[in-house]
């Protein structure tokens, strides 16, 4: 029984982990409806950026953030103005097509430059360190303060949407980009502004995850997987959801875990099918196109 | 010097030409409206003051200044406003969400979220529904009252009339007084020549892309606008 109790609990964290993967790839669907197929390989950029930071700076990689985060913000918006804004007119292809294309690019710029050998970011201690709750369940620190970035992350996000007026502002370009036009708000800078921010919470993610496991140029596409599995699980368009999608990947791959090791990601993707089959439109959809 | 002035303003979809060669001027202050048939490009010319459609830089000048280049963005930030045509509320904000946009961009002027609750008084008891919720009436004050958020010099109003019944259109129209008497200058679309002739002190009637009559509210006659209306 305590077994259990500890795989769901150790799913549950798992969980944290894939709903921050997926935030950036939520964001930019739901405010620009740009599908962004490059986004598991910025993951990954985003994880050697905080590697040559950390090699430079010689700070760890959670102080690394007061550098990586702004960096990753600034390349998100030059991203999104110089490149992607170009691409929203014509339709779902053009974006697909040209996102498609910056995933070569970053995975084989990253073989070029780095080699295809694995790395990883190291905090110390605290990477195995765990707390011991009553039942002998062993909880690790470190993916229990993911699950909590994971949460304050989406907490400050639906404040922001929510509560501010560039929220509304986003939501209303989300809505209707050309009559916010019309109201003296500029779609391109608020497009590139998503995008910027979505950029900083996938720095945050690459962090946390290069923390835990190993990173190479490759590694990007099974999270762009995880990601799209996340957003679609919890509804396209809304945040909340996107962790609760999260949540259920990894409580079905630690399910399938338990079953049998070779089980989990098959688990995870399983989990995934059934719920499109059972709610198309995710759990908790909110976009209404 | 005028407000606005247009020379020879041509606009297009693609390959299809909307408007040839209007040449309209608006003094400050003034309420104008432009009348005419469906397709007789009355939208268009909104859509292109307001700068969703561009022009040559020269085909359109507001204030000495030539803004058939800028964005709609831009230009609600130089006092132009729109009211679009079908409303265009943002289905997932609430009424005051709405009306708080308008506001985004923080041009400072008479308009507040109190004054336009003062003009509308429905809406401040609708303020936190979802803006899908309202009525075609309701929804028609928030829009209006989204765009004076913005504090408009030049106020573009399409269709107000649109799906609406006659009693609240008159409600509408009713409110217009309170509007130009801030000194802002109003731009009226109609499809309903009586309505449109009455709120303003001229008008335009548009056919197939080009004036077809233009004359004060009291120097004209009946059949001449019906000639320019349907092109006879």
């Amino acid at each position: 029984m305590m077994d259990w109790v500890n795989i769901l609990v150790q799913g549950c964290l798992l969980g944290g982990l894939y709903g921050l993967f997926a935030i950036g790839l939520s964001l930019s669907f739901g405010i620009m409806r740009l599908v962004n197929i490059a986004h598991g390989d910025l993951i990954v950029l985003s994880a050697y950026v905080a590697m040559i930071v950390v090699e430079f700076t010689g700070l760890d990689p959670i102080t690394g953030l007061l550098v990586i985060l702004p960096t990753m913000f600034l390349f998100g918006y030059a991203l999104q103005r110089g490149l992607l804004n170009f691409t929203l007119e014509g339709g779902l292809l053009p974006p697909l097509l040209v996102t498609f294309g910056i995933s070569v690019i970053i995975q084989n710029g990253l073989l070029l430059s780095f080699g295809a050998y694995t790395h990883r970011l190291k905090l110390g201690a605290i990477e195995t360190q765990s707390i011991v709750f009553p039942g002998d369940m062993s909880v690790g620190v470190f993916p229990l303060i993911t699950f909590g970035v994971a949460v304050l992350s989406i907490g400050g996000l639906q404040l922001l949407f929510y509560k501010t007026a560039l929220g509304r502002a986003f939501r209303a370009v989300s809505d209707d980009a050309d009559t916010a036009e019309l109201l003296g708000i500029n779609k391109r800078h608020l497009f590139a502004l998503a995008m910027a921010i979505a950029m900083a919470f996938t720095a945050l993610a690459a962090v946390l995850f290069a923390i835990r496991t190993n990173f190479d140029p490759a590694a990007g596409p099974i999270r762009l997987i995880l990601a799209f599995e996340a957003v679609i699980i919890g509804g396209l368009g809304n945040i909340w959801g996107t962790l609760i999608g999260g949540i259920v990947l990894g409580l079905a791959q630690a399910v399938g875990a338990a079953l049998s090791p070779t089980w989990q990601i098959l688990a995870g993707h399983l989990a995934f099918i059934v719920i499109l089959i059972i709610r198309p439109s995710g759990l908790f959809p909110r976009t209404r196109d | 010097m005028s407000l606005l002035a247009t020379h020879n303003l041509s606009a297009y979809y693609g390959d299809f030409q909307a408007l040839f060669g209007i040449d309209l001027t608006v003094e400050e202050g003034e309420t104008i409206a432009i009348i005419g048939a469906n397709g007789a490009g009355k939208t268009t010319f909104l859509r292109a003051v307001a700068g969703a459609l561009a022009s040559e830089p020269d085909m359109v000048e507001y204030d000495g200044q030539s803004i058939g280049q800028h964005t709609p963005h831009e230009l609600v930030r130089l006092g132009i406003a729109m009211v679009p045509e079908g409303r265009r509320l943002f289905p997932s904000l609430t009424v005051e969400e709405n009306l708080a946009l308008g506001g985004y961009c923080g041009r400072p002027g008479p308009w507040s979220l109190k004054r336009v609750y003062d003009l509308f008084p429905v809406l401040l008891e609708l303020r936190n529904l979802p803006a899908p919720s309202l009525s075609g009436g309701q929804q028609q004050m928030a829009a209006i009252g989204r765009a004076l958020m913005c504090n408009p010099r030049l106020l573009l109003c399409d269709e107000l009339s649109l799906g609406l019944a006659p009693v609240v259109i008159q409600n509408i129209y009713d409110c217009l007084g309170a509007i130009t008497a801030e000194g802002t200058t109003v731009i009226i679309v109609e499809q309903d020549i009586r309505r449109a002739i009455e709120a303003s002190s001229r008008f335009y009637c548009f056919q197939e892309g080009r004036i077809g009559l233009t004359a004060a509210k009291d120097g004209f006659d009946q059949e001449a606008i019906t000639a320019a209306y349907f092109g006879l």
